[in-house]
């Protein structure tokens, strides 16, 4: 009889360790930044470029911060959920324009509207080196002491700002 | 023109062949930098290393690599800035530590289990061989073949084959 259920068992959890490997992105890798202070920076604004924007302005608030390009197909997949979520004004989303023309960010944001608090341009993709960031769109929640708490990385959808960031906001921004 | 058509099948081969093309203005640092890009994983490609990758990252990672060792860095210390910011996975060699150690000792386990579970079939089996025992009916049979003839042998099993017919 053992030999009968021995084979068995093993195929069993086989099939579970296959299984769950199937339905896993290979392109998500653990960021170790996730539970570490947000790398500092200056940047200047997509729209004023006299100005400068540092993630200490945002000290004691939970943000976004978006990072995006023109040049990015699944950032416009993306595009109307931020839309979305910008009306409802329950957190502040910082773009940042990652490794784009000025020009060419400024275009995507007046033709499909902007969904951003403000806009920051990575012409040269330090600070994204900086964040992490290896495929755009990539999306990290920053709390009130300026700490990441949670890095997405691909488009951000409907599914996953309901089941996952908006909970986290909320609870970030109530302690 | 088989041997055409098959040089005709390789030449494809030939433009991936092609290593990944950047600016070198010192020979030296470039061989170094491209070394070192071989331990490293581009992580849009996964499988293939910095050296190797036309991605736009991979290029920025070879960049940076370039910058870093103008600067003065070492090796390791690029290493080590890389996996702060993109994680262990980055590594084609991930460091043995807490959280590689299952990915690190599965091997031994898995020969460990391998093992034990040879160990005890082939114990059973050898209980099994000792316990058959022969009877004096057998024995007997046994010693009864072994002393007849090659020759006696054939004859009956001739004989036998003919009864059968």
């Amino acid at each position: 009889m053992m030999r009968f259920i021995l084979p068995f068992v093993i195929f069993l959890i086989l099939s579970v360790f296959l299984y769950k490997g199937l339905g896993r992105d290979t392109r998500e890798v653990p960021s170790p930044l996730v539970g570490r202070a947000a790398p500092a920076f200056v940047l200047p604004l997509l729209h004023e470029p006299g100005k400068v924007f540092s993630p200490k302005e945002m000290q004691g608030r939970v943000w976004l911060l978006n990072v995006w390009a023109s040049w990015c197909g699944a950032c416009k997949d993306e595009h109307p959920v931020l839309m979305a979520l910008s009306q409802q004004n329950v957190v502040p989303i910082v773009g940042l324009d990652y490794k784009d023309k000025a020009i060419d960010g400024e275009m995507t944001l007046k033709k499909a509207g902007d969904p951003y608090s403000l806009v920051i341009a990575d012409a040269d993709g330090k600070v994204g080196f900086d964040y992490g960031v290896y495929g755009v769109p990539e999306t990290y929640v920053i709390d009130k002491a300026g700490i990441i708490a949670y890095k997405l990385i691909g488009a951000v959808t409907a599914q996953n700002l309901r089941e996952k960031i908006l909970p986290l906001v909320a609870e970030l921004q109530a302690k | 023109m088989k041997y055409l058509l098959m040089l005709a099948l390789l030449l494809p081969t030939l433009s991936f062949a092609e290593v990944a093309k950047d600016i070198a203005d010192d020979p030296v640092m470039e061989r170094r930098m491209m070394l070192l890009a071989e331990k490293v994983r581009c992580l849009v490609c996964q499988s293939e290393p910095v050296s190797n990758s036309h991605s736009d990252w991979s290029k920025d990672v070879r960049q940076i690599m370039r910058d870093k060792m103008k600067a003065g860095a070492t090796d390791q210390e690029i290493l080590d800035l890389l996996v702060e910011r993109f994680g262990k996975s980055v590594l084609f060699d991930p460091p043995v530590d807490k959280e590689t150690m299952p990915l690190w000792s599965a091997p031994f386990i898995l020969l460990l289990l391998g093992g034990a579970g040879l160990y005890y079939q082939l114990k059973k089996r050898r209980g099994e061989v000792a316990e058959a025992e022969l009877s004096t009916q057998d024995e007997q049979r046994a010693a009864q073949l072994l002393n007849e003839s090659p020759a006696a042998l054939n004859e009956k099993t001739a004989a036998q084959k003919e009864t059968q017919a």
